[in-house]
């Protein structure tokens, strides 16, 4: 490894590096910024006053969404984590190895098919001639209301996340030390307490950090919360849209986007610390 | 406990987790079946039972000179964006190999992060930020901001590509001789070749999808998720699930490619030298 400084490194390292504070740190300050410019006649001027700050803070609405969000997004990496548990489990130490390949790449494929296409295609089964209601037709039940409720929000979330969150947690079992689950068969531990006493914790940090990313996809996802939850109960990324994309209100848009950065960092910073807690390394 | 009761319990255990996998994978392949199976389907409300087979739903989209544009911007954007993100990426994933310095963490950070930011926040920003410089509400915005998400992932497969490189080869050949650029170009770049093209087509598949971003900063020059966005706000039409179905089957194509090469000959451009 050499240390030196050469044109030959920096070719290398620089462009990236320039790109990404170009248009990755620059706008994200510039948003900061934003937030302090008033708006007069629909045109924005710079300025350094807190009247976008106050009026959102001021407002019900915001404190609503905000509450709404954060709870949508609590409950979504709390079922998704459930949900996904089994699945990863099974295909990290039930399958083969062949079989385990297989897996992996189909759980990939939804990351390359469009989240909005999935989104329409799951109103095709929740609307109120959709499939579903129709199977349940037969048995004569319903129809039931599902689309445009809470339910359709969180399948839509679900949707979003779980590939990516069974992925992460079947990493994080993959690595796991099997002779700990080995020494507590051996030491007559039962599977459902092997599980919660051995494997659960010993793969902590991945279980965490994938409930994380589900917090992150979902708190900040506008296409559930419209599409399938139909802009009931008005979610940031609506109050953003709605902001930025019809009133021009930039700056104030840019408030309720830094509100949710700030809240991102936080859950992100106590999850890692509760990942990591107890952990020498 | 006798042995041939817990053998019960286990199999019944086992099955009831393979049923489980099943159900995992049905709901994740539930809305993307659908909107394959009534793409082919003559009905204007999607629904069972199954109207008649037909194509009219691709020709519809075919007639649309709107959705030739769009296709038009995103493949253009698409390619333009893998090229330079895995050109960047390529950069970045070396410096990590090959360097230590101080700010490294920092630097990671910058390469790695992006992908993390909700691209809704993103989108916002990219909007506020190349408005300000005159660059927004052309195809140029959404290249640039495509970019800045797409590198990440550039950078970590083709990391992932030099991690699995005996380090000692680099230094081999410098010692009989080879200059450092020389040494990349006939040591390096051939070895993560299978990577680099894995990574463009990774990336333009990500960019083909991506449609949060490119709505807020795209102004007139849509991609075609931007346009399935539109039609999804305005009247329901099977249309989506048409585009839906050719996007899917492009993009699957790249993936199968990238796949392939970062596997099936994995090891032996580089081991022949």
């Amino acid at each position: 490894m050499r240390r030196k400084i050469s044109l030959y490194g920096l070719t290398f390292s620089l462009p990236l590096l320039i790109w990404q504070i170009l248009f990755f740190v620059f706008p994200l300050l510039f948003l900061i910024a934003l937030s302090f410019w008033t708006v007069k006649n629909f045109t924005m001027r710079p300025d350094f006053n807190m009247v976008n700050w106050t009026t959102i803070y001021g407002r019900g609405v915001f404190w609503q969404a905000y509450g709404t969000t954060f709870a949508l997004a609590a409950a979504a990496s709390v079922l998704t984590s459930v949900l996904a548990f089994p699945a990863a489990y099974a295909i990290a130490f039930k399958l083969s190895d062949a079989a385990r390949r297989w897996a992996v790449f189909l759980m990939v494929i939804p990351f390359f098919t469009s989240y909005l296409v999935r989104v329409y295609s799951w109103q095709i089964f929740l609307s109120d001639n959709g499939i579903i209601n129709v199977i349940l037709g037969w048995v004569g039940l319903g129809p039931f209301q599902m689309l445009n409720t809470v339910g359709a929000t969180i399948i839509g979330y679900l949707t979003l996340s779980f590939p990516l969150v069974v992925l992460l947690q079947l990493f994080s079992l993959a690595f796991l030390d099997r002779t700990l689950i080995e020494a507590a068969h051996n030491l007559r531990c039962g599977r459902v307490r092997t599980v919660f006493a051995v494997v659960i914790p010993s793969a902590r940090v991945g279980l965490v950090i994938a409930a994380l990313f589900c917090f992150i996809l979902s708190f900040g996802d506008f296409v559930s919360p419209v599409y399938l939850g139909g802009g009931e109960p008005t979610t940031l990324s609506i109050l953003i849209t709605d902001t930025t994309k019809s009133g021009q209100q930039w700056p104030r848009a840019a408030v309720i986007a830094l509100t949710m950065i700030g809240t991102l960092m936080l859950v992100a910073f106590a999850a890692v610390k509760f990942a990591y807690k107890g952990k020498t390394k | 406990m006798n042995g041939s009761d817990d053998l019960n319990r286990n199999r019944a255990v086992d099955w009831a987790l393979m049923a489980y996998i099943v159900l995992a994978y049905a709901f994740v392949f539930a809305p993307i079946a659908a909107s394959f199976v009534f793409s082919f389907n003559s009905d204007r409300f999607p629904s069972i039972p199954l109207g008649q087979f037909s194509l009219d739903w691709y020709r519809a989209i075919a007639m649309d000179p709107l959705v030739w544009e769009g296709a038009r911007n995103t493949l253009f954007v698409g390619v333009i964006v893998g090229v330079v993100s895995t050109a960047l990426g390529f950069g970045a994933a070396y410096t990590d190999y090959r360097y230590m310095f101080t700010g490294k963490q920092v630097y990671l950070a910058l390469a790695l992060l992006p992908p993390t930011i909700p691209v809704i926040i993103l989108g916002l920003a990219m909007l506020a930020y190349l408005s300000r410089i005159s660059l927004s509400g052309n195809a140029l915005s959404v290249i640039i901001s495509h970019v800045v998400v797409c590198a990440p992932f550039a950078m970590a497969i083709i990391r992932l590509r030099l991690s699995q490189m005996d380090p000692a080869l680099e230094p081999a050949a410098w010692n009989l001789g080879a200059s450092e650029w020389k040494t990349m170009r006939h040591v390096i770049v051939p070895f993560t070749m299978p990577a680099i093209l894995g990574a463009l087509f990774i990336t333009m598949a990500v960019s083909f999808d991506e449609f949060a971003v490119a709505w807020f900063v795209s102004g007139l020059n849509e991609t075609l998720p931007v346009k399935v966005l539109g039609f999804l706000q305005g009247q329901v039409s099977p249309r989506i699930n048409a585009i839906g179905t050719f996007v899917f089957i492009l993009s699957m194509t790249l993936v199968i490619l990238a796949q392939l090469l970062l596997s099936g000959r994995g090891a032996t451009p580089a081991d022949k030298e």
